[in-house]
């Protein structure tokens, strides 16, 4: 089904599919529009899920993991600030073992104040045991979606999942869109069956006791082995979901990577530009690469180490300052990837898009120029970089 | 319950420590976490039934005939509502 729709109308869309048994949330730029949409939703009854209009974010994610331990699939979105005021609860709900799904519209975490695009609040939970998944446009933003549940509720896994998306840049942008219909969606997802749960009169439960030292590392250590278990499972829901809509996706997507020397690595939105200026690249005869990670956590660590090995040099982007001195999340985990593969290429570090500053392909083009150089002199310089920021080089 | 302790390996444990039975919580002895302990003393109790329900631990152990025993001491976490409660000074702290 050809359709047009914003990013947020798009999580919306998917969540009515998806029909959950509830949704719990707080409105804050720029997701508010999918609680908004969903809950036109619930009073048409399009759904039957039952909608908790919230008095925080706090409570957002407290009533969600009510609900998921009840028994129930249940549903939430936010950004930015929302996020931090989940924070206490996030850990809670990966702890529990909840496979609660959520929409994260990107956003930068205050202050100063400031509502627009970057990755702060995703980086901000990125050790909380969520799986993360990144979207590049509307379509990726509906399609992790409709997998997440699969992926989350397995037993293997048993793990919340958040979607990411762009503030503005997606949630806000209206564009094409491929939907799958209801009936196909509601196959695809299934119902929601918990081995255990607090709403089963026949086996009383207790969940979320006293834990201390001589339980608590092998109760983390299990999410830690979770999290591995979900990278084989994401690629096994990745396969049903292309069987079903022809559409494939990996842990990452690479684009004219088979060739590439020059490679910059990225999520999310920017990919696009990236894409359309190695694009241009390509049109000059520099073997320009694109590699835009999907599933951010668990991280791929050696299949991305594989796919950057011939690479000559390579740009990773960052959307978030983790302010320590030493490069950005992705960054990190890229480089510590090739590191204990044994990979070794020249690769350096952008924080970009900052509090939504646009980010365009010229400059884009600009990061691919100094990886050219870096191939001509081997040399890195400093490779702790800034793009589009006055007065820092 | 499967019982678990300090050795029990982590593929034994249940995720999350989640507990599949009910009723549990008298396994758990609190009452190491006492610093001032309440006495009972049996001659001067009217057994007017005032303390036992202000017990947040249900420390007070209530027979048949309804009337008020001894402390069971690996619940109560000596907090001392129970003395503050008693018009008959019954209860003392130590």
């Amino acid at each position: 089904m050809r359709e047009r729709l914003s990013g947020n109308e798009a999580a919306a869309i998917a969540m009515k599919q998806i029909n959950p048994d509830v949704v719990a949330a707080f409105p804050i730029t720029p997701s508010t529009e999918i609680p908004q949409y969903f809950s036109t939703f619930v009073s048409n009854g399009t759904v039957d899920t039952e909608f908790v209009a919230v008095e925080s974010e706090h409570s957002a994610m407290s009533a969600c993991i009510g609900a998921q331990a009840a028994g129930g699939r249940a549903m939430t979105a936010t950004s930015a600030n929302g996020l931090s005021l989940m924070w206490e609860m996030i850990y809670i709900a990966s702890s529990l073992r909840l496979p609660i799904v959520m929409s994260l519209v990107n956003r930068a975490v205050s202050g100063p104040l400031n509502i627009h695009n970057d990755h702060s609040d995703a980086m901000g939970v990125r050790d909380s045991g969520w799986i993360m998944t990144f979207s590049e446009n509307n379509q990726e933003a509906y399609d992790n979606l409709v997998m997440a549940h699969r992926i989350a509720e397995h037993k293997d896994v048993l793990l919340p999942l958040m979607v990411c998306q762009d503030g503005f840049i997606t949630s806000h942008s209206i564009e094409n869109i491929e939907l799958i219909e209801d009936e196909k969606v509601k196959e695809f997802v299934g119902k929601y069956k918990p081995e255990h749960y607090l709403l089963n009169d026949k086996e009383p439960i207790a969940i979320g006791p006293l834990d201390l030292q001589a339980y608590l590392f092998e109760h983390k250590t299990q999410q830690a082995i979770a999290m591995r278990n979900a990278k084989k499972v994401i690629l096994d829901v990745a396969k049903d979901f292309e069987k079903m809509t022809g559409r494939s996706y990996g842990f990452f997507e690479e684009y004219k990577m088979e060739d590439a020397e020059v490679v910059i690595v990225c999520m999310n939105s920017t990919a696009g530009t990236a894409k359309y200026t190695a694009d241009r690249m390509r049109e000059q005869s520099v073997k320009a690469g694109v590699l835009k990670i999907r599933v951010f956590r668990p991280f791929p660590a050696e299949e991305v180490a594989k796919a950057l090995a011939k690479a000559k040099a390579i740009a990773v982007l960052d959307k978030a300052d983790s302010l320590n001195a030493a490069g950005g999340a992705l960054f990190e985990d890229v480089t510590s990837g090739m590191f204990v593969n044994k990979i070794q290429v020249p690769t350096v570090n952008y924080v970009y898009g900052i509090g939504g500053r646009d980010t365009t392909s010229k400059e884009i083009e600009s990061i691919y120029q100094d990886l050219l150089e870096i191939v001509k002199t081997g040399e890195i310089g400093n490779p702790y970089r800034y793009l589009g920021v006055r007065g820092c080089e | 319950m499967t019982e678990i302790n300090a050795n029990t390996p982590m593929d034994e444990l249940t995720i999350g420590g989640n507990i599949y039975t009910a009723g549990n919580a008298k396994e758990f002895k609190t009452g190491d976490w006492r610093s001032t302990k309440p006495i009972f003393l049996s001659e001067k109790c009217r057994q007017c039934g005032l303390c036992f329900p202000v017990c947040p631990d249900d420390a007070i152990p209530v027979n048949k005939e309804c009337k008020r025993e001894d402390f069971d001491y690996d619940a109560c976490k000596g907090c001392g509502v129970c003395a503050k409660v008693c018009p008959f000074g019954a209860i003392e702290m130590e």
